[in-house]
């Protein structure tokens, strides 16, 4: 009889366990969205596929859903995360391997909810947690960009991550943490270009994504908004005026920065920024001004720029720079210094008189201020490149002219001169990742 | 005083530390293969290689070069004897002016010492920092793909 209980015993639990992973799949499980047959291009309206355009290049939709030397939207960029690499998907009308069967009904779940077509999970890598605030206007111009757009034959294969992770279901529970669905509602307190350019930043912008921190489950952590993030190896510097001095912005400045320019005190976008602003030359002026206006409003200090307090040009700075000719030693450089002196000064000998182009004072850098060092050696490795066929101010690389020995004692003196912040750790590391690891750009 | 090891000759250099590596090899060292182009980085005329990789001579001071190797365009091989890299520009005929071959020859150089046998796409790319103002770049190229080839 005891053997019976027992075995009574074991199919209630069997029961309830089936009866809950049935329930679990249920809630889980999104509906597919019937096929279409591909609409053809000119279905759509040319005006609203040039709107389109627009709002898929605020959102640099291209860089991360085109591979290096391939097609367009056609998919197969590798997106590294800290789970494993993410493997972007193809956004052409392709109806095989691509969104040629996608319904607009089917698009927009895509873009606000996350799931795909045949109802699968898709990874937040693809922000759709900043999507889900756009208008359905501007899903039905995004949907006419892309409909419109050449059909690439490429399946990207599938992303690689480790179990419960490749489970595509499971990011159900992750949105039931960290997905806040739902529609950009405007501030009324605030200026139409703030409400726009919030729209464009928070939504398709997905500023934040590189500007904040995220949690252990790859989540921006609200409490920590634009309080600094990272994304492809860089460092994100805070937007929330919380950073060190550099990270203070006006409109102005922002403006020019997003456009590509050379703003004065903070210099010209690089890395991954550097591919934002490429993607906002397509963007309306007025758009770009708009997310100036409202990204320069999260940092609750006014502006520091020339003629604040505490830059003024009058006011000595509160450092000293070696000259170009001021090296003590008559030998091999022995520390940062010496190398600063040989291969820098030239140029940032004090904060700027260069006769040719005024580099951005060091002191004033959020490269050289920021928490580590990893933009600091990105820049000195690589330089700062103008784009192709624009003029910008230059900075060469020091790749191989400098030992890996010789930029971390740069790295360390020039925080140590130029910032207030603490000391660099694990400087050499860094450098490793960028010169051997796979983050190399 | 700094001693530098250049075309794997150890010289003796009495100079300012902060001397950018070109002007010590043109004027102190009579090797005036790498050129001065603009001085800033962005023209690949004073390329020469440190550690078998590709630096802009003009930018890199003596301090940072002490006991590393440096390889110019006088390494490669002799006016009698011209090395299989010197040679393949010779029968490219891949200079009009010639300004920029020396950087060219360097750049080069270091590809090939990487990477035997490179495509046609990693060249093009690998070349990108290295300008010329004639527009030789075609036969540059193409004297680059007849040296990999040879030595293959």
């Amino acid at each position: 009889m005891a053997l019976g209980r027992a075995q009574a015993v074991l199919i209630g639990v069997l029961a309830v366990v089936i009866i809950v992973a049935v329930a679990a799949w249920v809630w889980v499980s999104e509906p597919a969205i019937e096929e279409v047959s591909t609409p053809p291009p000119n279905q759509f309206d040319n005006a609203l596929v040039q709107t389109g355009a627009q709002l898929a290049a605020a959102g640099n939709c291209i860089q991360c859903h085109t591979s290096e030397n391939g097609e367009n939207f056609a998919g197969g960029f590798d997106i590294p995360t800290p789970f494993g690499d993410i493997v972007s998907a193809n956004i052409t009308p392709d109806p095989e391997t691509g969104i040629g069967t996608w319904s607009e009904e089917a698009f927009a779940r895509a873009m606000r909810q996350g799931i795909r077509r045949d109802g699968a999970h898709l990874y937040p890598a693809f922000p759709y947690t900043h999507f889900t605030l756009l208008s359905d206007d501007d899903v039905e111009a995004l949907y006419a960009y892309f409909m419109t757009r050449k059909p690439v034959n490429n399946d990207p294969g599938p992303s690689d991550l480790p179990f419960p992770l490749n489970i595509r279901a499971v990011m159900a529970g992750w949105n039931m943490l960290y997905f806040d669905p739902g529609r950009f509602t405007p501030a009324a307190t605030m200026s139409d270009a703030w409400n726009r350019g919030a729209y464009l930043a928070e939504g398709l912008g997905h500023c934040s994504s590189c500007h904040t921190k995220r949690n252990w489950a790859g989540a921006e952590i609200l409490k920590a908004r634009y309080e600094g993030g990272e994304g492809e190896g860089w460092y994100g510097p805070a937007l929330d005026g919380s950073g060190a001095r550099a990270t203070d912005w006006s409109t102005e400045a922002l403006h020019i920065y997003l456009r590509g320019g050379f703003a004065d005190d903070h210099g010209t976008p690089a890395g991954p920024m550097r591919e934002v602003a490429r993607s906002l030359q397509r963007v309306p002026d007025e758009d770009v001004e708009a997310i100036a206006t409202y990204i320069a409003s999260l940092s609750d200090t006014p502006p520091q720029s020339v003629d604040a307090p505490g830059a003024t040009a009058e006011q000595e700075p509160a450092y000293s720079v070696l000259t170009a000719y001021g090296m003590e030693s008559d030998g091999a450089a022995q520390s940062g210094e010496d190398v600063f002196a040989g291969a820098c000064a030239s140029c940032h000998f004090d904060g700027g008189e260069q006769p040719y182009y005024r580099p951005i004072d060091l002191a004033m850098s959020s490269a050289v201020n920021a928490p580590d060092s990893r933009n600091f050696l990105h820049i000195v490795l690589h330089g700062v490149h103008p784009e192709p066929g624009q003029r910008s101010r230059i900075m060469p690389g020091f790749e191989g002219t400098l030992t890996e020995q010789q930029v971390t004692m740069l790295a360390d003196y020039v925080r140590d001169h130029f910032s207030d912040e603490p000391a660099w750790e694990n400087v050499g590391d860094q450098l490793d990742t960028i010169m051997n690891g796979e983050d190399e750009e | 005083m700094i001693t530098l090891n250049v075309n794997g000759q150890s010289v003796d250099v009495d100079a300012d530390p902060t001397t950018p590596l070109l002007y010590v090899l043109r004027n102190d060292l009579q090797l005036n293969a790498a050129k001065f182009g603009c001085g800033l980085g962005q023209c690949g005329a004073c390329t020469v290689t440190v550690d078998g990789k590709p630096v802009f001579s003009c930018l890199t001071p003596i301090s940072v070069l002490e006991d590393r190797e440096i390889t110019t365009v006088e390494g490669l091989g002799t006016e009698e004897s011209p090395g299989a890299l010197q040679q393949a520009f010779i029968d490219e005929q891949a200079a009009q002016c010639g300004y920029c071959i020396p950087g060219m020859m360097m750049r080069a150089h270091a590809l090939l010492s990487r990477n035997a046998s490179p495509s046609d796409a990693e060249i093009r790319e690998w070349m990108q920092p290295n300008l010329c103002r004639c527009g030789t770049h075609t036969r540059v190229l193409r004297a680059i793909r007849r040296a990999a080839d040879a030595a293959a």
